[in-house]
């Protein structure tokens, strides 16, 4: 390997981290002016034009706050948790392709960090090393807020992780691969979103409940454990935990973009390679605009509910479109699997149904 | 190098990743004020003194749940090449597959009518 293409690899893997940290940044102000505009306020409007600096300055602002490591504290996992848990927010985009090949400057550059044959798996693994992250903040505060934040937030993150898994299988059984661009190019002709559309509904579900982001934000409910795991953190600390789930939202985003939406693929794509990036860019603008929307719009749900969600719901549901894609497959007629899956979606709606209706009938 | 080399390109992007994070907090370190004291460094509480330990016993069905999850995503992830190789395989294998699924959704129920998947 020439010394060029290591150049080249650390040039794109800046390009995308300091992407993924700009797309944070925005999406915080993104966030705030969305949820403003849907409770009919205004928002930040006030750092640069229509408060476009507003993340410039709360950067500003957070670099120079004191920070304080409570005495009771176990030191050293302390100040480790917030870096184990942005570490994997990054790395998870690390084989999600943004474009085709293009040519710079006279050189072939894949758009993507790498294109390895079982990115999917590498995708699930990094993704489950996130809830070492939030426990040991929550172990390490020696606080008991933060104790029942991080236990709770690691019940829910595992118990999400299996749907998310399957729908992972769906997605696989779909496009005879587990290469992202495979899946990318599977989805040439109809987007798995319409082939499957429970499972990306499921997928959307148990993402939510992984970045721990309302209606599933149980592990920092305000009004019954302040903040959660991250109680004790100030500082540049908690802006590492803020941030880690930002970047979190967009790499999922972009994931979710990439295994359902079509991925980079728009119009015109086979001849201009250079707009995947823009595709990409548009596709994730829209999932996370879906994000804001549904924490703007739901309250949040009971923890026993949010378990029995998971457990009873969402597990066999998801179970069961892995067996409807496998069928439609192999007996080759895939108009089944929507068909199927939605019958599968609705039984599942009933299911919720009857689960909400009181079990001792008081009247 | 063939095969592994995306995986040294994975190797470079963690890198550079792993610089991000400990340059934020080296950069805050630097620059913040520190003033300690006491009562600042105490537990935050809502104001009132903590009382014992809070490395405290736990509900046990965080560890029943942790459990049953074990099970579940190891069968996931060999579901993954059964996946991938769902349409190369012969007919035998793909029904070993159902069978090996069916065996674990049985465990499901039974952990279900168990009142293992119950939270409250």
């Amino acid at each position: 390997m020439d010394s060029a293409l290591i150049w080249e690899m650390v040039i794109k893997s800046l390009v995308l981290i300091l992407a993924l940290l700009t797309g944070f940044a925005y999406l915080t102000y993104y966030e705030r002016r969305g949820l403003a505009r849907i409770q009919s306020r205004v928002g930040p409007n006030r750092a640069g034009p229509a408060g476009l600096l507003q993340p410039i300055a709360d950067a500003v602002k957070l670099i120079f706050k004191e920070e304080f490591t409570p005495g009771q504290a176990y030191k050293v996992i302390f100040i480790l948790a917030p870096i184990i848990t942005v570490i994997p927010a990054i790395l998870i985009t690390a084989t999600v392709p943004w474009g085709g090949t293009v040519t710079i400057g006279g050189r072939e550059v894949m758009l993507g960090i790498a294109d390895i044959n079982i990115g999917v798996l590498y995708i699930m693994s990094v993704a489950s090393i996130a809830v070492y992250g939030v426990v040991l903040a929550g172990w390490a505060s020696n606080n008991k807020y933060a104790m029942m934040g991080g236990l709770r937030s690691t019940a829910q993150m595992i118990s999400y992780e299996l749907a998310l898994g399957l729908s992972f299988v769906g997605v696989i059984l779909l496009a005879n691969s587990m290469r992202m661009t495979e899946i990318v190019e599977a989805q040439r002709g109809l987007w798995f979103a319409f082939l499957q559309p429970v499972g990306a509904v499921v997928f959307f579900f148990a993402t939510l409940a992984e970045l721990n982001r309302g209606p599933f934000d149980m592990p920092e409910a305000e009004q019954e454990l302040s903040a959660g795991y991250n109680v004790e953190y100030s500082g540049m600390k908690f802006a590492l935990f803020f941030m880690a789930e930002y970047t979190k939202m967009v790499s999922i985003s972009a994931i979710i973009a990439t295994l359902f939406w079509g991925g980079y693929r728009g119009p015109f794509i086979d001849t201009m390679p250079g707009l995947g990036p823009l595709y990409m860019f548009i596709k994730i603008f829209f999932i996370l605009f879906m994000m804001i929307w549904v924490r703007a719009s739901w309250p949040r749900i009971r923890y026993d509910r949010l378990m029995d969600l998971g457990w009873k719901i969402l597990l066999p549901l998801s179970l069961s479109l892995v067996f409807i894609n496998a069928t439609g497959i192999l007996l080759n007629q895939m108009w089944l699997i929507p068909l199927l899956s939605i019958g599968a979606g609705f039984l599942a709606i009933q299911a919720i149904n009857l689960s909400l209706r009181r079990k001792e009938n008081a009247r | 190098m063939g095969s592994q080399t995306p995986w040294v390109y994975v190797g470079i992007f963690v890198l550079v990743g792993l610089f991000i994070p400990i340059a934020a907090i080296a950069i805050a370190t630097f620059l913040g004020p520190k003033k300690p004291n006491a009562i600042k460094q105490s537990t935050y509480e809502c104001g009132i003194e903590t009382v014992g330990d809070s490395w405290i016993q736990f509900k046990a069905q965080y560890y029943i749940f942790a459990l049953v999850f074990l099970i579940f995503d190891v069968e996931t992830v060999f579901l993954f090449p059964w996946a991938v190789s769902l349409n190369s395989l012969g007919i035998f294998a793909v029904f070993e597959g159902i069978i090996f699924i069916l065996i674990l959704l049985a465990g499901l129920i039974y952990a279900w009518k168990k009142g293992m998947l119950e939270w409250a």
